[in-house]
């Protein structure tokens, strides 16, 4: 094992909780714990926005994918960037100016009706517990690959620390640490590539693809983990096989990928609808996501929600440069990972198998192993919080609610059932439950948004039948395939990537019920679409005439 | 105006001269707005129409470059086997030129928005012929 790796493990720990502990210092009251007193500076709100959302998918999977299926996948890197276009467009600024905390909040704002807010707040619950879970069992699994200890104390472990941080220091800590994650994951990926080129080049730039398929860099014995065949003989699962160097890397039957100049190529095994899919839930589920709307309160204004916003952008683009070229590396040093299926470790494998056992090679091992634990600690700490904000106030009798205790309280509630549900679920697919996730945000909160932004004429039981119809068809399109049986064709195209079919039946069906209910449109609606658009420093002369008239 | 017949009024504007001066003018906008008149109405709504077509135009943007892309590549194969310096033109595309494209897109709109804001402030700040 790598004798660097635990030492950067507990560093990686030992910072996020001391960086939460110094926060501490600070967070006194409870609107401290939960929006930092909105006294964030754009920069460091941004830099926390981006580490809060590049999550052990973008970190471990988009590399992961890229390795497996080459140039198609690219759209998940260019879908999560472009997400932030989307709320920059139609979001940031009014949804700021809205005074909203969570979603349910801004339903209650928006549409007034508590009935609204709680379906809201299941919804909350469920996006975030389907996105939490996946970055714990990330956890897991990178424990087990690098250290060889057990998943379930990879997976205790990250549960743990996060419950405590979040319990602890709140918010204002977490701003802090989640920027602080950012820029360690950056250098992460960013500091070993540079290496991987310089030895890739020095190598005298051995081909991605070459004409006679890949083939293994060096001596590598393969422990095969499902029973297969491999170039027509049967193999079981744990029976290894030997590979010497310049051997061509064999298909392995149970195992999808693209083999050959395809990989290459666009326009593989993945149709067109499952593309736009791709392209739909990224694009539209980023603003519906809980952990990373509750950051936009912490912005002092509009104006300032949209320059974060736009520095998140340029932020989240910088970083997703690089998992491209670690699929591009893994494809000619760690071609292994196309027989056992384990993509997703390419990037905590790739520094060791390119640059050799030495002290370099393991240094950076080290390091990315360290960027892959903060990744899992800061995207789930934000969805924590934010899952933790809903129980508090929505779920919390009145009486525990509004005390720091009462948050605390939340926040242990709201970890339990996903650290235990990661505890039994070790086999599903990091990167396809996340973006899973956003189809189910992006069919349900994002019309939610996006309608009661600009359009004046929706209604509470419009917006309530179209989150109902469009995010529960999204919802149970999740939950088909992991609970029933497999399917095949065109059904398992619309049910694997459901967004381009749920995302339109939302806003169809919100648009239909609000106008069917006409008459509930609420009575202050003019008065909200001036708070929502309008410039803050203008209301503030606005409302200071109007209380001046009334007083005369 | 009749406030310009309220003797107070006519003391604050010595005290606090100038930014007496400035505000007053512009009491009845902010209360049309404030107290949800027709003109205030109309007022907001114009903001809203035209902040929305300025995001509506540059989605737009957006989606007929970057969107068409998978239909191109399908369309036209010859276009994803292209290079440009020894890489796949698609590679270039996605992995690399689609970010700084991005990037532009959301700075042309925070720079736009911005402005439909200031020319909003402006006629509602804007001295009463």
């Amino acid at each position: 094992m790598n004798p660097y790796v635990v030492p950067g493990l507990t560093a990686v720990v030992l910072m996020t909780v001391g960086i939460g502990a110094y926060g501490l210092r600070f967070a006194r009251t409870t609107s401290d714990f939960l929006v930092a007193s909105r006294s964030v500076s754009p920069a460091w709100n941004a830099a926390a926005i981006s580490g809060e959302y590049l999550s052990a998918a973008s970190f471990l999977g988009v590399a992961g994918l890229i390795l497996r299926y080459g140039v198609d996948v690219l759209w998940y890197p260019v879908g999560f960037a472009a997400g932030y276009l989307a709320l920059l467009l139609f979001v940031a600024a009014p949804l700021r100016r809205s005074g909203a905390f969570t979603l349910p909040d801004f339903c209650e704002l928006r549409l007034g009706s508590r009935p609204l807010r709680r379906l809201a707040s299941i919804f909350v619950v469920f996006i975030g517990c389907l996105y939490l879970v996946p970055q714990l069992q990330g956890a897991g699994l990178t424990f087990t690959t690098v250290t060889g200890g057990s998943y379930v104390w990879g997976a205790l472990l990250v549960g743990v620390v996060v419950t405590a941080n979040v319990a602890l220091g709140g918010m204002r800590a977490i701003t802090f640490v989640q920027a602080f994650q950012y820029w360690l994951k950056l250098t992460a990926l960013a500091v070993p590539v540079i290496f991987l080129v310089l030895h890739w080049q020095s190598a005298g730039r051995p081909p991605v693809t070459p004409p006679d398929g890949a083939t293994f860099p060096a001596a590598t014995t393969v422990v095969i983990q499902q029973d297969a065949e491999v170039g027509g003989e049967a193999v079981q699962a744990g029976q290894e096989l030997q590979f010497a160097a310049g051997d061509p890397v064999p298909r392995v039957s149970t195992v999808d990928a693209t083999f050959g100049p395809d990989w290459l190529l666009p326009g593989g095994d993945t149709g067109l609808f499952a593309t736009y899919s791709l392209i739909l839930a990224t694009f539209l589920g980023t603003m519906g996501l809980p952990h990373v709307l509750v950051r936009f309160y912490t912005n002092p204004d509009g104006a300032a929600a949209r320059r974060t916003t736009l520095v998140v952008l340029a932020l989240v683009g910088l970083f997703y440069l690089l998992p491209t070229l670690y699929g591009v590396l893994g494809r000619i040093y760690t071609p292994q990972l196309l027989m056992t299926g384990r993509t997703d470790a390419v990037v905590l494998l790739l520094p060791e198998a390119a640059l050799g056992g030495g002290q370099l090679g393991r240094l950076l091992g080290a390091l990315v192993t360290a960027g892959a634990l903060a990744a899992f600690l800061s995207t789930s700490s934000g969805l924590l919080t934010s899952v933790a904000g809903v129980v508090f106030t929505d779920v919390l009798p009145p009486g525990r609610s509004g005390s720091v205790g009462g948050f605390r309280l939340a926040t242990v509630l709201g970890a339990i059932v996903p650290v235990t549900f990661s505890l039994y679920v070790s086999n599903m697919d990091v990167s396809r439950v996340v973006g899973l996730a956003f189809a189910v945000a992006a069919s349900s909160f994002c019309p939610l948004l996006v309608l009661g932004i600009w359009w004046r004429r929706l209604t509470d039981l419009g917006a309530a039948a179209g989150i109902l119809v469009g995010g529960g068809a999204a919802m149970v399109s999740v939950l088909i395939p992991v609970l029933g049986p497999p399917l095949h064709g065109w059904p398992a195209e619309v049910i694997g990537q459901p967004a381009a079919w749920t995302v339109p039946l939302a806003f169809l069906v919100m648009v239909a019920g609000s106008l069917l209910t006409g008459r509930r449109v609420p009575a202050d609606v003019g008065a909200t679409m001036l708070r929502l658009h309008a410039p803050e420093s203008l209301l503030r002369l606005a409302a200071g005439s109007g209380d001046r008239r009334r007083a005369r | 105006m009749p406030a310009d017949d309220d003797p107070r009024k006519r003391r604050t504007r010595v005290v606090l001269g100038e930014a007496a001066a400035r505000r007053r003018p512009a009491d009845r906008a902010h209360a049309d707005l404030a107290e949800q008149t027709p003109v205030g109405e109309a007022l907001v709504k114009g903001l809203v129409r035209a902040q929305l077509a300025l995001a509506l135009r540059l989605a737009l943007v957006v989606v007929t470059s970057l969107g068409a892309l998978p239909l191109l590549f399908a369309a036209a194969p010859g276009v994803g086997r292209a290079k440009v310096l020894g890489v796949h033109l698609p590679w270039v595309l996605l992995g690399v030129l689609s970010f700084p494209f991005l990037v532009g897109v959301g700075w042309a709109y925070v720079r736009w928005a911005e402005r439909n804001e200031q020319d909003f402030s402006a006629v509602i700040r804007r001295p009463e012929q």
